[in-house]
């Protein structure tokens, strides 16, 4: 007998975890669970543990220290052999952690995975997706930088709509009146520890469920879920046409676990670390805090969201889709699995599917913000300017000084809050033209009072040239009759004149 | 397998260890058990009071960390402009480095009359920035924007900015501060100003500091 064999057996008598583990291992699962669809919840677990390893190194250069987190991410980023490596690690595989639940549970949900007799292995599942949120979310602000401070200040902000407890809850989640030192060691805590851990047990319990109960079956039509007959059809299934887990499914998934480390590894090594970016110090208030990629599509929605819905919103909507995650395995728990005969859920995967992408897409150019520096870096294009009598030149100035800029883009540059101005002049009248700048409304600001009559005169003229050669300016039937005396006018639309606006 | 799957089938194992249980529930041994159970339970709610105590600590404070900053001179802020400053918070600790310099907009409106806002959006706290030429704030974040007086012009923002209360003391400009605004705390209610927000109904209380009453 060799030396390792009785090494083994010593262990072995005393540890006797061969059994359960042969057992985990080589159950048998039907053949149709080998298959590419059935990778991604070993592939979260895979990141998982590579989030825990990949933090606990970063844990032993960083410090929970308000005045020192940001220099120690400089120290890791720059000093320490391939610190910037390991914190890209982390960065990126919790980029990929989220994404991967994500599409888990997408897969699970059209899978019909979360019916009798899976039930809580589902419930379990929407904690852990949640709690990933939560791990990505406090992650982000122990990259203490301007993005993590204002982060935290939306979040308290978020937390202060809540009736009547909003304040103290507020003060329990920074740990104290301000965003300050005891607020990162909350989440230091909470990223650290009580978040990991909880997740870790459930993450433990989740797989427990899925080997004790047996991987879901391929779905087919028309092969519906009974209480009463599915343990003994599944059973059917997994011992007629099955195989074992191991290796005849699992192949599958050590493949793509190698395949998501490596993508990892791939987008760290060339994307490198997130941030960290400016310091964080209120007051630099020239700052633009972005959401992590995860939150990039509430940015898009509290940004869209009118004003008086915005409380309502955020804190009755959150509940009610985490009750409506909950409660599906009991409204949905028995009946057909198969995603041919099950087009709500089809629809509402795609329908989430692609509003979660637009606002995705949308939160990486925020059309909705003011660009802040339009007005003194973006210069009216001279084609603009050609021809123009030096009122409307300088009404072309009072637009840039003004910051008009900052929403209004001319030329494809300039903020996008409000309309593109190329050729407002064929869609308001000089009169409604001034009543919009004067008054405001539809979302823009008044400027009477910041606008005196010449400079109001001077902008509202610059903007009646804008409008292309071939259309003329939009102008007022009735003020030409007036201005003729009273008779009708030949014509109510004057002829384009080059661009200038025939008076 | 079959067994390990739900529902398990009842095995002569367990039928035995309940057997021996129901046997010992009328014994000392299990009246012992018992009342270990209820000390352990006792002890806990006795341990979990600090715990809990300790948690909840920032939250019972009292207000204590609200005070009165002094923001310098009131001379050197000139009327008609909106000037941005930054103060230490009140209370703070030496590990909270830079996050406890807190800054804000001191807005002259005229000689003598200040007004303090905090920079933090009344929409999510984003910090907005101050365009003197179009007299207007903006916020980075979702867009919202103000007017020179802190009321709302556009965007999401329900309200306008968060004022400080202020007072002036040997020429000083004072602010009583100390707390992140939002719209939960008392930043969120508008203080007396003579410009505030045009609205119908009128409030005949006498504002507190002063003895005129608000109209308007």
């Amino acid at each position: 007998m060799s030396w390792y064999r009785r090494t083994y057996d010593w262990l072995e008598r005393r540890l006797q975890l061969e059994g359960p583990i042969k057992d985990a291992v080589l159950h048998p699962v039907p053949k149709s669970t080998a298959s590419w669809w059935y990778v991604f919840g070993s592939a979260s677990a895979v990141l998982l543990v590579l989030q825990v390893v990949t933090g606990i190194l970063l844990a032993l250069v960083y410090s929970p220290s308000a005045s020192h987190a940001w220099n120690i991410l400089q120290v890791l980023n720059h000093q320490v052999p391939l610190g910037w490596f390991l914190r890209a690690m982390h960065g990126w595989g919790s980029n990929f952690m989220v994404a991967v639940v994500v599409i888990h549970m997408a897969q699970v949900f059209l899978f019909g995975a979360y019916k009798f007799p899976r039930e809580l292995t589902w419930i379990i599942g929407v904690f852990l997706l949640l709690l990933t949120l939560g791990m990505a979310f406090t992650g982000q602000v122990l990259r203490f930088d301007q993005d993590a401070y204002w982060g935290l200040a939306i979040g308290a902000s978020i937390l202060g709509r809540v009736p009547w407890i909003g304040g103290q809850l507020v003060q329990l989640m920074l740990g104290g009146p301000i965003i300050n030192g005891a607020t990162l060691t909350r989440f230091f805590a909470l990223h650290v520890f009580i978040l990991p851990g909880t997740l870790l047990v459930l993450t433990g319990l989740h797989v427990w469920m899925v080997v004790k109960l047996g991987i879901n079956e391929w779905p087919m039509p028309g092969r519906l879920v009974r209480r009463e007959t599915y343990i003994q059809e599944y059973n059917e299934l997994a011992h007629k046409d099955g195989l074992p887990f191991f290796p005849g499914a699992a192949w599958k998934d050590a493949y793509f676990a190698a395949a998501i480390l490596l993508a990892v590894a791939i987008c760290a090594a060339i994307f490198g670390p997130y941030g960290p970016t400016g310091t964080p110090d209120p007051t630099i208030i020239n700052t633009v805090p972005r959401p992590d990629p995860p939150f990039l599509w509430i940015y898009t929605v509290l940004s869209y969201l009118p004003p008086e819905m915005e409380t309502p919103f955020l804190l009755i909507v959150p509940p009610i889709v985490i009750a409506v995650l909950l409660g599906l395995p009991f409204v949905a728990g028995v009946g057909e699995k198969s995603w041919w005969r099950r087009p709500v859920a089809v629809f509402t995967v795609m329908f989430l599917a692609v509003c979660w992408a637009s606002f995705t897409h949308l939160a990486t150019s925020t059309p909705w913000s003011p660009k802040m520096n339009a007005w003194s870096g973006s210069p009216i294009p001279t084609a603009f300017l050609e021809h123009r009598t030096p009122l409307e030149r300088q009404g072309a100035n009072v637009f840039q000084e003004k910051q008009c800029r900052n929403c209004h883009s001319i030329g494809g540059s300039g903020g996008e809050r409000g309309p593109a101005l190329d050729d407002v002049a064929t869609r308001l009248t000089e009169d409604q033209l001034i009543r919009q700048v004067l008054l405001g409304g539809g979302n823009m600001p008044a400027y009477g009072s910041t606008l005196s009559p010449p400079e109001t005169t001077a902008l509202v003229r610059f903007l009646n040239t804008l409008h292309p050669n071939y259309q003329p300016a939009a102008s007022d039937a009735s003020r030409a009759v007036a201005e003729q005396g009273g008779g009708p006018p030949a014509s109510t639309v004057e002829p384009g004149n080059g661009q200038h606006k025939t008076q | 397998m079959d067994e390990k799957l739900p529902p398990p089938s009842p095995q002569e194992q367990e039928q035995e260890q309940e057997q021996l249980l129901e046997r010992d529930r009328i014994s000392r041994r299990s009246f012992l058990m018992n009342v270990g159970l209820a000390i352990n339970a006792a002890v806990g709610v006795l341990l979990a009071v600090p715990v809990v105590a300790y948690i909840l600590g920032p939250v019972m404070r009292r207000r204590e960390y609200l005070t009165w900053v002094d923001l310098g001179d009131a001379a050197k802020f000139n009327p008609g402009e909106t000037k941005l400053v930054s103060f230490r918070n009140p209370f703070t600790n030496e590990w909270d480095g830079e996050t406890a310099n807190i800054p804000a907009y001191v807005r002259t409106a005229a000689p003598g009359r200040y007004t303090v806002f905090a920079v933090n959006c009344a929409h999510l706290g984003c910090p907005v920035r101050w365009f003197s030429e179009s007299q207007l704030f903006m916020c980075p974040c979702h867009g919202g924007v103000y007017y020179a007086d802190g009321s709302r012009a556009s965007g999401p923002p329900e309200r306008g900015l968060f004022e400080y209360p202020t007072k002036i003391e040997n020429g000083h400009l004072l602010i009583e501060a100390g707390q992140m605004p939002t719209l939960s705390n008392r930043a969120a209610v508008r203080p007396c100003r003579e410009q505030s927000q045009p609205t119908l109904v009128k409030r005949i209380a006498p504002c507190p500091g002063t003895d005129e009453p608000t109209i308007g």
